[in-house]
């Protein structure tokens, strides 16, 4: 790929997305977007550079946008932080909640394996929430994917990375090649397109927020204005998630990250840790 | 280092989940039906056993009844590791005792995901 292409794709996704693409991610660009331009009717890349140079057309920056973003995904994915939420987040909810509401948010859902693997381990423990007024909200830039997210409809492959089997017994049904989650854990989780960009104005306040591999891609200061918005939505006792080669050391000082657990971080003026015992 | 018992009438499935499981440092031996594993089991017995489920001589689930069945042994994880990928099998080999299962094809991702979540990794 031409530099002067690269630098056009990289300023165009950063423009969009936030998305940060260094020159060594030539690779992505070749392997994602050379299936999109086929997809179009364009025979290469080259030739869907030229398209976005000449017509601006928004369904196309759309498309590429999308293709660059996505992320894989599977359930329990790292299981660190899902192992946190039940022994540690979990339990202080339940207890500094008197109101008995719970809002949760997935920053980056991609096809739903996270938000449907916190609704599943509350689904665990549903005596304790069954009068609780729970939400969890599942945003993604990437309509696609949450097109499939919704759905809830997973290949044999997909749901064996990550998913426990007895878990698979308890929460899917088989459709053929496809495994469909259960309408009460479906029901659990709302999905809407987001761009991290935008203001969180409309998305209220949180108790947890997963934030997963999305940062690595963003530069210095979009991380911190993520951050510091994220700090922001955030209830002063409540947690943030980010993955295993992300921090906010360095970037923001509204939060924190939690000794001894790794990808935790909490509100730099809040309880968090003493409520959960962490301390 | 853990003592992994592949127990698969494919040699060629022997050979690929011998690769993986050698890479996450599990030591392998390997059997071609479930009497085959009964008698391995005897001479030494695995920490798990990653268990195909249609075999002649003696099949999996035969095999795993028979393990489970047996007293003063300290019984191994068994993973399920079959073509078989139907609700029925899957809830019949977690009531006789299996304590994973994996739907072939299978790749180092998913016995690795596997074998996580039965804490042997």
């Amino acid at each position: 790929m031409k530099n002067q292409d690269f630098e056009f794709l990289a300023g165009l996704l950063k423009d969009k997305s936030g998305l940060m693409l260094t020159p060594d991610k030539v690779y992505l660009l070749e392997s994602r977007l050379t299936p999109l331009a086929r997809k179009r009717g364009l025979d290469t890349l080259d030739a869907l550079v030229m398209k976005l140079r000449t017509s601006r057309d928004d369904s196309l920056i759309k498309d590429v946008t999308e293709a660059m973003t996505t992320n894989e995904s599977f359930f329990f994915r790292d299981n660190t932080p899902f192992d946190i939420f039940k022994n540690h987040v979990l339990p202080a909810m339940e207890k500094a909640r008197t109101t008995k509401r719970l809002r949760i948010w997935c920053a980056a859902a991609s096809t739903g394996q996270e938000p449907y693997s916190l609704a599943i381990l509350l689904k665990e423990q549903w005596a304790k929430w069954q009068n609780w007024n729970i939400e969890i909200v599942g945003t993604d830039i990437c309509t696609q994917v949450l097109e499939k997210a919704k759905a809830g409809a997973y290949s044999q492959f997909e749901v064996q990375r990550g998913l426990p089997i007895q878990m698979l017994i308890k929460y899917f049904k088989q459709e053929g090649d496809v495994w469909r989650i259960n309408d009460d854990i479906k029901n659990m989780v709302k999905y809407r397109p987001f761009n991290l960009l935008d203001s969180f104005g409309m998305l209220g306040s949180f108790d947890v927020i997963y934030c997963r591999n999305v940062l690595i891609y963003f530069d210095q200061p979009t991380k911190k204005d993520v951050l510091e918005r994220m700090s922001n939505t955030l209830a002063k006792d409540g947690t943030l998630f980010l993955g295993a080669a992300e921090t906010v050391l360095g970037i923001t000082d509204t939060l924190r990250p939690v000794r001894g657990q790794r990808g935790m971080y909490v509100p730099s003026g809040g309880n968090a840790e003493e409520l959960m015992g962490l301390k | 280092m853990k003592l992994c018992l592949v127990v698969d009438d494919s040699k060629v499935i022997r050979k690929v989940a011998r690769r993986i499981l050698e890479e996450l440092n599990f030591e392998i031996e390997e059997a071609v039906d479930g009497q085959d594993a009964l008698d391995a089991c005897d001479r030494n017995l695995p920490d798990v056993v990653l268990l195909d489920w249609n075999m002649p001589v003696m099949d999996g689930l035969e095999f795993l009844k028979a393990i489970r069945a047996k007293d003063g042994i300290e019984q191994p994880v068994v993973v399920f590791c079959t073509t078989e990928n139907d609700m029925s099998h899957i809830r019949t080999a977690i009531e006789a005792g299996a304590n994973e299962y994996i739907m072939k094809p299978f790749d180092r991702e998913i016995i690795e995901a596997k074998f996580t979540q039965v804490g042997l990794i």
